[in-house]
């Protein structure tokens, strides 16, 4: 009767690191963040040791009232317009680089190493770009885009500080999904494109009628991943701003709230930051929802 | 990139039609492999540059953003990196704390995943399809107020008697332990583990190793590419990691990583942007190196996610 259950102390002491701390630091978060979100609890009960006081909705009816809490959520659902922008090009980039020529491994290798820079490095890197008198300013002059005698600081600027923002997180990406894309591009079977051509297809057809279509799961998931990661964004506007949240909070984002009100400022309000955290979790969700309906309607037409 | 799809044969009928093209075609794509690589690296070739800068024959006349002619400077030295380790001593012991957190963070990463791995992908117990289930499923948990709830523990566990200062808020361990444990790393594990061919473990068996053995001398070696992919994979991250130490070395300024350090240097040497460019180029030249030579493992890591 025992015999089958032999190993199975073995393997369970195997798995014990592992789960022992995925409990602790992963499951345990989740369930004690959310249940907090509907709690009065700061600095002060921690530091008294006094548990967190039920408020039912409080937190929420707070935050529906806060301005500054509305601005955010915004700027984090407009922050999702960089995704359609990083998939299109990353996509291009892929099949641009998926082919054999001379020298290509070394392009491959350079567009990925924006990915492995640093958030503070890409500070440091991109405010001398965005500087008034930096590269972006030079460029554009010398593209006639922009009139000789403005000064704009881009990062300063309320009107251009998010734009600014967004395209550090689109040249830290887009060489991430490349690679993903390039991984997805070879599960093509060569003989399709093949036949393709000799049936007379053109490039242009044979990317939207072979390529587009196989490499769905793959365009899903990586558009998940932007998207999740989009509606997520903190490091950004965090490192980028001083944790200001830029001029006029201009890149105010639903995180970086939830990092204020955990962390900055004065009231170390953990359970209004909580349930903030519940409500971008939730529009996390919603997206996640959204992206596998809108790609299953594409796989049945195609 | 572990895998190049191997050029299709030149097609006879097509190859009379394609040729005059060809040419003009081939300088446009290097022309827009160019512009893109620009594009990439232009941020990280300015850096160096500037941190090879001589400032004083700079400063003569013009400034490093007299672009593009600062770009090409009149005197190279490295006065800059001297300067940094000089007057801002903090910058040796933050690249250390970065050895010593990224250290830590890969080994108790491959070990702690590789160890769960392996009874997942090798042996057969109760609960295990539901064991991986939950693991699978914290991948897409609502994180958002993780990094507070985590602070809060290693708080907590600070106050613990004896092994408080090692793993509580403000240690080494306490910046690791929390991100050491990911579906990711066991996932990558447990892919590697099925594909070793049964019969290797079952010669073992039959010759009295035990299952720790079998780990340790078939298992771990046998999956040594996918041991390294994900050890690269991890160094990157928790060498680059800002947000996360920042919290929890929270108190333990000394104990900062480089990533966090590296935004403190920029606002010391706001007036001399060669000391903070030299800084910066001391933080990635490591990283960079470590991905120009891991390239392949690299790639092979993230491959290894998306299958």
């Amino acid at each position: 009767m025992f015999r089958f259950l032999r190993g199975a102390p073995v393997s369970y002491l195997f798995l014990l690191p592992a789960l022992v701390l995925l409990v602790v630091f992963t499951l345990y978060p989740v369930l004690y963040g959310s249940y907090l979100g509907f709690t009065r609890y700061t600095a002060v009960n921690f530091a008294t040791r006094t548990p967190p006081e039920w408020v039912g909705l409080g937190n929420f009816r707070t935050l529906a009232g806060d301005e500054l809490f509305r601005i955010s959520v915004l700027n984090s659902v407009k922050y999702l317009l960089v995704v359609p922008a990083l998939q299109i090009a990353s996509l291009a980039v892929a099949v641009l680089v998926n082919r054999q020529l001379p020298g290509i491994a070394f392009f491959r290798a350079a567009y990925y190493v924006p990915v492995i820079t640093s958030i503070s490095l890409a500070a440091v890197m991109w405010d001398w770009i965005y500087n008034k008198d930096g590269v972006l300013n030079w460029l554009l002059k010398g593209l006639r885009l922009m009139s000789p005698d403005s000064n704009l600081s881009w990062l300063l600027d309320p009107s251009t500080a998010f734009w600014a923002i967004m395209l550090v997180t689109f040249w830290r990406g887009f060489g991430y999904y490349m690679v993903l894309y390039m991984a997805g591009l070879q599960n093509i079977p060569g003989e399709l494109e093949e036949a393709a051509r000799l049936d007379g297809a053109s490039p242009w057809q044979s990317f939207w009628r072979i390529t587009v279509p196989l490499m769905q799961p793959t365009i899903l998931l990586c558009t998940l991943l932007s998207t999740l990661s989009a509606i997520r964004v903190l490091e950004e506007v965090l490192v980028f701003t001083n944790g200001t949240g830029g001029p006029l909070n201009s890149t105010y984002t639903a995180l970086l709230y939830v990092y204020k009100k955990s962390f900055g400022g004065l009231d170390f309000n953990y359970g209004l930051a909580s349930a903030a955290g519940l409500v971008v979790a939730a529009i996390a969700l919603v997206l996640s929802v959204l992206n596998f309906r809108l790609f299953r309607e594409g796989s049945v037409r195609a | 990139m572990t895998r190049v799809v191997p050029a299709a044969p030149p097609v006879a009928r097509t190859v009379t039609r394609r040729r005059s093209a060809r040419p003009l075609r081939q300088a446009l794509t290097y022309l827009v492999l160019f512009a893109i690589f620009l594009f990439a690296a232009f941020p990280l070739i300015w850096t160096f540059v500037i941190s090879v800068t001589d400032s004083n024959a700079v400063t003569t006349g013009r400034t490093v953003y007299d672009f593009p002619a600062s770009l090409f400077p009149q005197k190279v030295t490295l006065t800059n990196f001297f300067n940094v380790v000089q007057t801002y001593p903090a910058v040796g012991r933050a690249f250390l704390n970065s050895l010593i957190i990224s250290g830590l963070s890969v080994v108790l990463t491959v070990l702690v995943s590789a160890l769960a791995a392996y009874p997942l992908a090798r042996h057969e117990f109760r609960g295990k399809a539901l064991i991986f289930g939950v693991i699978l499923a914290t991948m897409v948990l609502p994180t958002e107020t993780s990094f507070l709830v985590n602070m809060l523990t290693l708080a907590k566990l600070k106050a613990w008697p004896v092994v408080g200062p090692l793993i509580g808020l403000g240690s080494y361990l306490g910046v690791v332990l929390p991100t050491v444990s990911t579906a990711f790393g066991i996932f990558l594990m447990r892919q590697a583990f099925l594909a070793i061919p049964q019969s290797l473990l079952e010669a073992a068996r039959i010759d009295g190793a035990g299952e720790g053995l079998i780990f340790r001398r078939i298992m771990l070696p046998l999956a040594v590419p996918s041991v390294a992919a994900l050890s690269i994979f991890t160094l990157v991250n928790t060498w680059n990691a800002y947000f996360w130490p920042s919290i929890a070395l929270t108190g333990a300024q000394e104990r900062f990583p480089l990533a966090v350090e590296m935004l403190k240097l920029k606002g010391a040497f706001n007036d001399n942007i060669f000391n903070t460019a030299a800084g910066a180029v001391i933080m990635m030249v490591p990283i960079l190196g470590l991905f120009l030579f891991a390239q392949r493992f690299f790639m092979r890591g993230l491959e290894g996610a998306v299958k």
